[in-house]
């Protein structure tokens, strides 16, 4: 059936600010969603409070509101706009909830607002454990097995049914499961049970199978209005059940199911679809299999785009959202083209000849006290995806793209002793891959391993071949690998760094490089096509591997490349992606080739129809450098992808790589302290008293000569990793002695910390004639609190007209002395009615999509046509700076702190919020601006 | 350090020969020596084990386009005939060892004690790529001989597929039953069948007998069948005269006929349609097949290196019943002329996909209007969930 001809205007909601559980995937796929419902005519009315997006810009809908999630606010857009239709599975479980909540109250119906692309009936089923497992009861599905014991005899009787210890105790009425858990031991028992017992209002305890250590399975699903359902993708988690599949270590397809279980499992996934409701659009289904008996259960469904689905697309190359989204306005998959192959249709299950790996990417070191281990809790704030023709080339490049300092799966450093190891892989930790590969080298086996892990051997196999090329490699001088051996040493996954710490000469990752290249070695681009080479693909999505030859044709136009900024974490969030997205969207319009590079499957920039050439690769300096030998392009834009791209500026550097926008040696002066002071000085613009030192002796002598209290920071770090106040020379020892527990050799910088000044956050373009302030941001929380956890305000709310003045003078003088080519932020703080600079970024900071949403200036788009040549005159003539705020916008922090509930909730100089949100207010009675200035000094601390 | 590791960084030489001099070297899987055959490619993701026992691949080099080959080891149930069937094996990474907790027996071993010749660690992706725009051609595997010229020249020398009888080397030789149930009488024709269409009809309670592929119509017809069915397999349908003979004196009997693959091309040139050799072929368990009565969409295995020419069948022949929706071939036919319908994919799947199993129910109904018969059946554990 054709598209649906009687809605045209369809509301999408988004997914809110980011949290843990809850990132940019939904960005990926309401913008994807937002685009293609355009695309077929229909007018689209977005709404998110998440300014950090792309699906608010107006590239993306017809009528964007950038306000908070509430039912109110939707009733307010409902009954202004009057859309036909609400879709509002593409917004994860803020929007479900919200369509939910309407739903009860019978506003859809009432408003005549169709909900499309799910049944709200599903939603109740699929959230509520009691239906779900009665559904699944009545259409035959296995599930967990348990039964209601009432004393601790019987609870005895069922275990032993059971197949035995460990069982899972839910003890029947209690309060957020209280009186609940595993039991492993026997002598555990008897305690636990009769606890549960006495817990329990009515003294019943359900007694369930245990699932931990079972194998788990995810499956992505679209389905049609006319029930053609088909797997787009199918997931195999390597960290087994226990650990919540978004902190798990995930592989795409699956690889150790044989076609019997798979097609039974696939089966079962159909028939869970298809009892949930008849809507049409895209569900996730996840399944535990028993590795001992094979016993397949189900665990859940999700009848939304989720973060697997972004996963799934990624790593299939099938666009979920953008189908999803017009089988929800009537088309069925018969109807639709294949976007990759652009002649083969939609409707079949994409097949992959490379494997894919995700791994989660975690923040711990920011929650002082946190529990590390793994439940069923997700703790991961972001994640990598590598693509390679085999698991141990995937591995290795994931880990690459983790941006946590490997060179791949170790083999880069010395191992951790032998009782760490051991202890580190008795419970689940997010480095337990490798920790799997220090077992290895230490002489551990398979089968140890998997009792201790229980890792499916398979994987562990694998592995063990990375270990065992390794200890091959460490027989070796570099000049003894030839061309054969040095090929299977790349075709799985080594980087050159690791080869140069393995083999037996001292050499250096550029020789590495030289010797290797000399053998003729360099990688090829392989395409990604949905099909497995079956048919002729078009679109330009591309990874690389060491296989015979490449598909990546290089093109005679001219072409920049743009660095993504890698994995999502605390500091370094969408907000670069954004401005990722907008840098590839401005050097197409001004006739560049755009060729985009990143590894977070998360994002909009890594999605294939937004830059002219996509590489899914790690952003690590090896990898780029391959792309870059490969494409030649005119320059590099590194200024946009947060520090990810800033830190390989010095490479490109000292290789001769044209850095398009601010030069390297001008982004180092403003990070250098001791430089950066020097121009501040030159300048006469104030600054607190500073130091670095490179010992601890020196630390406090600086210290000693500022005064206290002073702010303690490692250099090239965003978001205030490891930063701290100190009052004293005490805390200023501890301090320093923390950051080089996490970076060794780092320069600690010593700042005098300005207690109760005004912090305010700048951001300004530089043409090389000019400087344009596009934003003044006043914080309403005192400095002291990291500016990404802080409330701002734009504009100022309490600055007289002169010290805005003053600011606008400063940031002019300091462009023009940087050289600044593009974007610049910098910080100040005002007190005793003087402005002092702080620091200075020539770069994209988290705050430019704010400002880009607060004044309707599109700044990145604009920042990158300056990189590129354009001036800003240019944009002035055309009225394109022209800001269109009314009132002011106020800049919200969210934290994910319920996700840590053993960490007290404090804020200080290092950044903890996970996201933001916009509000938009005409006066300062908005409780968005009275609450937060209420409660400014509450939370402040160290 | 393992074995396994040894053989990856050490193993024995292995080359593979294209006819139009493409030579790859890799390292030799399975039984060491030498082997020959058309090269065509796999995209199935699982199911190594019944895409090589497949009689429909007999004398095919089979190139499996996904990476990992051998995860789980392999098992009798997976096997869709007594033996391997393929004549050579080509992967990218082969799985020494594996992981299934109940499978004793490595590809690798099972590879050896069936005198299956494989290369591993070779580029399957050029070589499909290659392929793609050449079209299929024959090639040689060997351990033994490592002259390239002379792999080329045997490559060249192989016997073609085209005009090719292979059949009747697959089928079995004398007539057994395979199952006997208090449903319908099946007279399976056997020119190579799969395993898992005989446990499909088995499966719905059907009497199953297997006939040799160049059986007399009156001896199958002896046995009183209630349905025939052509089945699957090897080589060139215009090559088999007397076989399409056979059909078409079956299509006059007014018994209900069910074809599948090989089984569908032979009901067609027995109805006077035509059938061409495609230049790659379709080979997979991803294909998207329309079912043109539904409207439904099935995604379906494949496995065929000919086809029916669409244009050739005429209303008053029969109808096209379902249709592939990436290249519009013809995948099924129902005909008017007399109780009989084909497919040329594979419902059975096996691997693959459960969604097209509903065609062996049409076949009882069929069977149920026209001879009265009706068949009581236990759905078997891997088919509980199949949707329908």
């Amino acid at each position: 059936m054709p598209k649906r001809t009687d809605i045209k205007k369809i509301l999408l909601i988004g997914s809110g600010p980011i949290i843990i559980g809850q990132a940019c995937e939904f960005d990926y796929s309401g913008s994807q969603a937002a685009r293609s419902l355009r695309a077929e005519g229909y007018y689209v009315i977005l709404v998110n409070s998440n300014p950090a997006t792309i699906m608010t810009d107006p590239v993306t809908a017809d009528k964007i509101f950038l306000q908070e999630l509430t039912p109110d606010s939707i009733k307010r857009i409902v009954e202004s706009e009057r859309p036909d239709a609400v879709l509002p599975t593409m917004g994860g479980q803020t929007a479900l909830n919200l369509a939910n909540i309407l739903h009860e109250e019978g506003y859809w119906e009432k408003m005549g607002v169709e909900v499309i692309g799910v049944d709200i009936d599903a939603i109740n089923i699929t959230e509520d454990r009691q239906k779900f497992r009665n559904l699944m009861e009545t259409i035959g599905i296995d599930q967990a097995r348990s039964r209601v014991a009432k004393s601790l005899l019987e609870a005895k009787e069922i275990t032993q049914e059971l197949g035995g210890l460990p069982i899972v105790i839910r003890p029947s009425f209690t309060m957020g499961g209280s009186g609940g858990g595993i039991v492993w031991a026997p002598d555990q028992f008897d305690k636990k049970v009769m606890r549960g017992l006495e817990l329990s209002p009515v003294h019943e305890v359900l007694i369930e199978e245990c699932l931990v250590g079972w194998k788990e399975y995810e499956l992505e699903l679209l389905r049609d209005q006319a029930d053609n359902v088909i797997i787009i993708c199918s997931i195999e988690n390597l960290d087994p059940m226990g650990v919540h599949t978004g902190d798990s270590v995930t592989v795409a397809p699956v690889q150790t199911l044989t076609d019997k279980q798979y097609q039974k499992m696939r089966d079962a996934a159909i028939l869970m679809m298809r009892s949930i409701g008849t809507f049409a659009g895209g569900c996730n289904v996840q399944f535990a299999v028993d590795p001992k008996s094979g016993r397949m259960i189900a665990i859940e469904i999700n009848p939304r785009v989720s973060r697997s689905s972004a996963l799934a697309s990624k790593a299939t190359g099938y666009p979920i959202a953008k189908v999803a989204s017009k089988l929800a306005v009537g088309y069925t998959l018969d109807e639709l083209k294949n976007d990759v192959t652009g002649s083969t249709s939609a409707c079949f299950e994409p097949a992959l000849d490379y494997v894919v790996t995700k791994i989660p990417r975690f923040n711990f070191e920011k929650f002082e006290g946190v529990d590390e281990e793994l439940t069923t809790q997700m703790k991961a704030v972001g994640e990598v995806m590598a693509i390679g023709r085999t698991f141990p080339e995937s591995l290795q490049k994931a880990w690459q793209s983790l941006e946590n300092g490997y060179a791949g799966l170790g083999a880069d450093r010395d191992e951790s002793p032998r009782y760490e190891i051991r202890d580190r892989l008795k419970k689940s930790y997010w480095d337990r891959t490798l920790q799997i590969r220090n077992a290895f080298k230490f002489g551990a086996s398979v089968e140890e391993l998997a009792d201790i892990t229980k890792v499916d051997p398979w994987f562990l196999n694998q592995i063990q071949d990375i270990v065992a090329i390794e200890e091959a490699i460490r027989t070796r001088s570099l000049q003894q690998m030839d061309y054969g051996f040095m090929r299977q040493v790349k075709q799985n996954g080594f980087s050159d760094i690791q080869i140069a710490y393995l083999v037996q000469d001292n050499v250096t990752e550029d020789e590495v490089r030289a010797y290797r290249k000399g053998l003729g070695l360099i990688p090829s681009f392989q395409l990604v096509d949905t099909c497995a080479g079956e048919f002729p693909a078009r679109t330009p999505y591309f990874y690389s591997t060491y296989e015979s030859s490449t598909e990546s044709h290089v093109s005679d136009k001219k072409k920049v490349v743009i660095l993504g900024s890698g994995p999502n974490r605390i500091g370094q969030g969408i907000e670069f992606d954004y401005s990722c997205v907008h840098g590839v969207l401005a050097a197409k319009e001004m006739g560049y080739e755009a060729i985009m590079i990143n590894c977070n499957p998360e994002t909009v920039s890594t999605d294939f129809d937004v830059a002219d050439k996509l590489y899914f690769e790690p952003v690590f300096w090896e990898r780029v450098n391959d792309i870059l030998e490969h494409e030649k392009p005119e320059g590099v834009i590194v200024q946009l992808g947060g520090q990810t791209a800033l830190k390989l500026a010095r490479d490109f550097e000292k290789n001769g790589i044209k850095i398009i926008g601010t030069q390297f040696a001008n982004m180092d002066m403003a990070e250098d302290r001791s430089q950066f002071s020097d121009i501040l000085k030159e300048l006469k613009i104030p600054y607190p008293p500073y130091g670095a030192a490179r010992s601890v002796r020196e630390a406090i002598d600086r210290a000693e000569e500022i005064g206290y209290p002073l702010l303690v920071r490692p250099s090239y770090v965003l978001g205030g990793q490891g930063m701290r106040i100190a009052i004293n020379k005490e805390e200023v020892e501890k301090y320093v002695n923390q950051i080089w527990k996490l970076m060794p050799d780092n320069v600690i910088l010593l700042d005098l910390f300005l207690e109760d000044g005004i912090e305010l956050d700048v951001d300004a373009i530089c043409d090389g004639d000019e400087v344009w302030v596009a934003g003044i941001m006043q914080h309403i929380e005192p400095a002291g609190v990291h500016s990404g956890d802080s409330t701002a305000v734009l504009p100022p709310y309490s600055l007289s007209e002169e010290i805005q003045q003053t600011v606008r003078e400063y940031m002019n003088s300091i462009g023009k002395r940087l050289d600044v080519l593009g974007l610049v932020n910098v910080q100040m703080v005002i007190k005793n009615n003087l402005v002092y600079v702080i620091e200075a970024n020539p770069r994209a900071s988290r705050t430019v999509p704010f400002v880009a949403k607060a004044t309707g200036v599109p700044i990145s788009n604009i920042a990158t046509k300056v990189m590129l040549g354009a001036k800003l005159e240019e944009f002035r003539q055309r009225g394109e700076l022209e800001s269109t705020l009314v009132g002011f916008a106020v800049k919200e922090p969210v934290f994910s702190w319920d996700k840590f509930p053993e960490v007290r909730k404090e804020l200080g100089p290092e950044m903890k919020s996970t996201g933001e949100a916009i509000a938009f207010i005409a006066d300062f009675k908005d409780e968005h601006f009275r609450k937060p200035f209420e409660m400014r000094n509450l939370y402040l601390s160290r | 350090m393992s074995q396994t590791v040894e053989n990856m960084l050490d193993n024995p030489v292995c080359k593979l020969a294209l006819a139009d001099g493409t030579v790859v070297t890799g390292s030799a899987v399975g039984f060491r020596g030498e082997t020959g055959g058309e090269l065509c490619f796999n995209t199935s993701m699982t199911g190594y084990q019944e895409i090589f026992s497949d009689p429909s691949y007999h004398g095919q080099i089979m190139m499996m386009t996904y990476p990992h080959i051998g995860n789980y080891g392999t098992a009798d149930e997976d096997m869709e005939a007594s033996r391997p069937m393929v004549s050579g094996v080509v992967v990218r990474s082969f799985s020494h060892r594996f992981s299934n907790q109940h499978r004793t027996v490595s590809l690798d071993d099972f590879m050896k004690g069936h005198k299956l010749v494989g290369i591993s660690g070779v580029d399957t992706r050029a070589l499909v790529l290659h392929i793609r725009e050449k079209g299929v051609m024959n090639a040689v595997i060997s351990s033994v001989d490592l002259d390239d010229a002379s792999l080329i020249e045997k490559a060249k020398n192989w016997p073609s597929m085209d005009g090719l009888e292979l059949a009747s080397r697959v089928s079995v030789t004398e007539a057994y039953d395979f199952a006997t149930g208090n449903g319908a009488r099946i007279a399976v024709y056997d020119f190579g069948v799969k395993q898992n269409i005989l446990r499909s009809f088995k499966s719905k309670g059907c009497s199953v007998r297997v006939f040799n592929s160049a059986t007399a119509l009156d001896t199958v017809l002896k046995w009183n069948p209630d349905g025939i069915f052509f089945s699957n397999g090897p080589g060139d349908p215009r090559a088999m005269p007397g076989t399409i003979a056979t059909v078409k004196a079956a299509m006059e009997t007014g018994i209900p006929l069910f074809g599948i693959c090989l089984g569908h091309q032979l009901l067609a040139l027995a109805a006077g349609l035509e059938v061409y050799k495609m230049f790659v072929g379709h080979r997979g368990a991803n294909h998207p097949v329309q079912n043109l009565v539904s409207g439904k969409v099935e995604v379906s295995t494949q496995n065929h290196g000919f086809a029916v020419d669409k244009e050739s069948l005429h209303d008053e022949i029969g109808e096209i019943s379902h249709i592939n929706l990436n290249d519009a071939t013809l995948e099924g036919i129902r005909f008017k002329t007399c109780p009989a319908f084909s497919v040329q994919y594979h419902p059975e799947a096996s691997p693959g996909p459960h969604d097209s199993h509903y065609l062996f129910d049409e076949f009882m109904q069929d069977i149920e209007k026209i001879r009265g018969v009706k068949s009581t059946y236990v759905v078997p554990d891997e088919m509980i969930y199949a949707a329908r």
